[in-house]
């Protein structure tokens, strides 16, 4: 079943979650080649992969959905301001409900119902036994504010990305889990700015033509690449408000846990146009996968060690590895004794 | 969720101004996509010689998902594109449109909105009015054109829009007086602009001698693109040689070969058709890339720009 809803696990304190060999089947890994080089790596969002692969539907919901609900309501509630919108942003927000209802309707009709009749909306969500009724494009008729309402029933996080001046603004998101990035700071900025950081691509002009390829995503083209990074334990949220609560993590790798310890994190990010608004959904849905079920595959136990091994050490600090990236290199190194 | 092409039929034609006709465009099944106000189509008309493909603001209500209206001005040099929509299209007609795409968007952030449309140029206004009233935003329209040719919908847009409409009928020797406008502006004010390249020219010109920041000024301009003299395109890989008349575009030659670059405005603004250029040069006609680019002369915007070399080597990868 692709969608178990297992009794719920954890991505804090105890750790509970794990993979079932289908979930690990259907990892989307994120390595080409044998080493490692930072490029754009956009293609159209089209399903491939075949039947139950992560890119068969425009939304992937998997056995982990009511887990990572689970994990999105306990942020939230620490920390309500990991989901904000400015005001100009209202209508990209419907937007973003309309996409996202259609298509998980669409796509997984036994666990979603959308029915329509002209603004009056049902919206039915048998995973999370939710039945509502709302006039579409009026925030006062949601429970909760519209992006709000949409995130706590999605897994990955959505950010809403308003257009001007060949530019792009982070003006709107719902961001619980992200890999060492803040809302609250890049809140209002623009693409350049929040991509300040990221090494050895500015010199190479890969923002500017990324931005010009974004800044012209036509409606019903979305695009998609995949984004990885490791991180110690199956944590969803490394963000820099919790940093004091996972970044001493780094230092307990050693080589007896390593494999079960560190976590090779992938993100499926997608753009899409939002036809109302011109705003662009830029959702980034994240899967965590430990090394010792990626060696399960050879073939990606091979690789993995070749790309770790040949990783710039530029990129080795920007995705803060520097402390157990030997430790990785060597484990590793076992399944892939040619080299 | 992939859309490729939208079939529709003409459910209505009407000629709204001596030279400019409006066509009411419903969809075949189904429902159109909502789309953002300042959005155009891409209309492929099918010609007797060739495929003509033109940009066309959309005009109706956004949020109206049963039709969509774009207006065609008759343009006298036209290449075939507007005469083949004002002789050979009638109600009952179908027609291949692109989904939309959008190069000319409201700043919703702004305090207020100016807007300034030149002849035809008042269409992409036309989707901006139902969403500004719907947010009840601060805004201005300002209407140039000759009563003798354009000025399509005016009495409609004044009975609608009362003090905040102002026409300017250059046949009745009616002047905006632009320095005005730049004058009284309170801070925050965003302009657009579309009309003919003059318009835009001397407007954001005036702009930048009032100091008025070029992130608040807008504009589109369908450039279509201009004849000229005929050449030759060589593709790197394959050696391919492909001949581009003196009334056709690079784009439109290379896709009458079968070759398909991508593309959205097909007037040089969007940067989705660029090609890279190995060797040849370039007569550089868009308004996309910057003037380093151009300098290097190893890019091309197929869709607009043309050669001043006989043959121009250009590297597309299929
Ligand atoms: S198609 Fe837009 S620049 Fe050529």
């Amino acid at each position: 079943m692709r969608v178990a809803p297992k009794e719920i696990q954890t991505f804090r304190n105890d750790f509970t979650y794990s993979n079932s060999p289908d979930a690990i089947k259907r990892f989307p890994f994120p390595f080409p080649e044998d080493d490692y080089r930072y490029s754009v790596n956009m293609e159209p969002h089209l399903p491939k992969g075949g039947e139950g692969s992560a890119y068969e539907k425009f939304l992937d919901i998997d056995e982990h959905y009511l887990s990572e609900m689970e994990e999105r309501a306990l942020v939230l509630k620490d920390m309500p301001h990991r989901c904000l919108a400015m005001e100009h942003m209202d209508l990209a927000c419907w937007d973003m409900i309309e996409r996202c209802m259609v298509s998980l309707a669409e796509d997984y009709p036994e666990h979603f119902s959308l029915t329509r009749e002209g603004d009056q909306w049902r919206w039915q969500n048998h995973l999370l036994d939710i039945d509502d009724q709302f006039t579409f494009a009026d925030s006062s008729s949601l429970p909760m504010p519209p992006l709000e309402y949409m995130g706590r029933q999605l897994q990955g996080d959505f950010a809403l990305l308003d257009q001007r001046d060949g530019d792009l603004f982070l003006d709107a998101g719902i961001i619980t889990c992200p890999a060492d990035w803040s809302l609250a700071f890049d809140a209002g900025m623009s693409f350049t700015e929040w991509h300040g950081p990221v090494p050895m691509a500015h010199s190479e002009g890969i923002f500017e033509r990324a931005l010009k390829y974004l800044t012209a995503i036509p409606v019903g083209k979305p695009v998609r690449r995949l984004n990885w990074t490791l991180t110690v334990n199956a944590r969803m949220d490394t963000s820099p408000e919790t940093y004091h609560e996972w970044g001493h993590e780094r230092t307990s790798v050693t080589p007896e846990n390593v494999g079960s310890k560190v976590y090779l994190r992938v993100e499926l990010q997608v753009l899409d146009r939002m036809p109302r608004s011109n705003a662009l959904m830029f959702s980034i849905r994240t899967y965590l996968m430990s090394l010792e079920d990626i060696v399960t595959n050879p073939e990606w136990a091979k690789r993995m060690h070749r790309v770790m091994k040949t990783l710039p050490a530029p990129l080795i600090d920007y995705k803060g590895l520097t402390r157990y990236h030997s430790t990785v290199v060597d484990y590793l190194a076992q399944f892939d004794p040619a080299n | 969720m992939n859309i490729e092409q939208i079939s529709v039929r003409v459910s209505a034609v009407e000629q709204v101004a001596p030279t400019i006709r409006e066509f009411t465009l419903r969809p075949l099944s189904g429902e159109l996509p909502p789309f953002s106000s300042g959005s155009h189509v891409v209309v492929e008309m099918p010609g007797a010689q060739k495929i003509h493909r033109n940009a066309y603001s959309l005009m109706s209500d956004p949020w109206d998902t049963s039709e969509y209206r774009i207006a065609v001005r008759l343009q006298e040099d036209s290449r075939g594109g507007s005469r083949f929509m004002h002789q050979s299209v009638a109600v009952g007609d179908r027609l291949n449109i692109t989904p939309p795409a959008n190069m000319f968007a409201p700043q919703w952030e702004a305090k207020k909105h100016i807007l300034i449309a030149g002849g035809v140029g008042i269409t992409p206004f036309l989707s901006y009015l139902p969403e500004l009233m719907r947010r009840d935003a601060d805004f201005e329209l300002h209407y140039l054109y000759r009563g003798s040719q354009t000025g399509a919908y005016r009495k409609e847009l004044a009975a609608e829009l009362g003090a905040r409409y102002f026409a300017y009928d250059s046949d009745a020797a009616e002047r905006c007086e632009l320095t005005e406008l730049f004058q009284q502006r309170p801070l925050g004010t965003h302009f657009y602009i579309c009309g003919p390249l003059s318009l835009i020219e001397g407007m954001t010109g005036l702009a930048a001698e009032f100091g008025i920041p070029a992130s608040a000024i807008h504009y589109e301009e369908f450039a279509a693109p201009q004849p000229g003299k005929p050449f030759e395109i060589e593709i790197r890989h394959s050696g391919q040689v492909i001949r581009v008349g003196e009334e056709e575009s690079m784009l439109e030659a290379l896709e009458a070969a079968q070759i398909n670059v991508p593309n959205l405005c097909r007037g040089g603004v969007c940067g989705q058709c660029v090609c890279s250029v190995e060797s040849g040069e370039v007569d550089h006609r868009d308004n996309f890339l910057s003037a380093e680019e151009k300098a290097s002369g190893r890019v091309v915007m197929p869709c607009v720009s043309r050669a001043k070399s006989e043959r121009l080597i250009v590297d597309i990868q299929e």
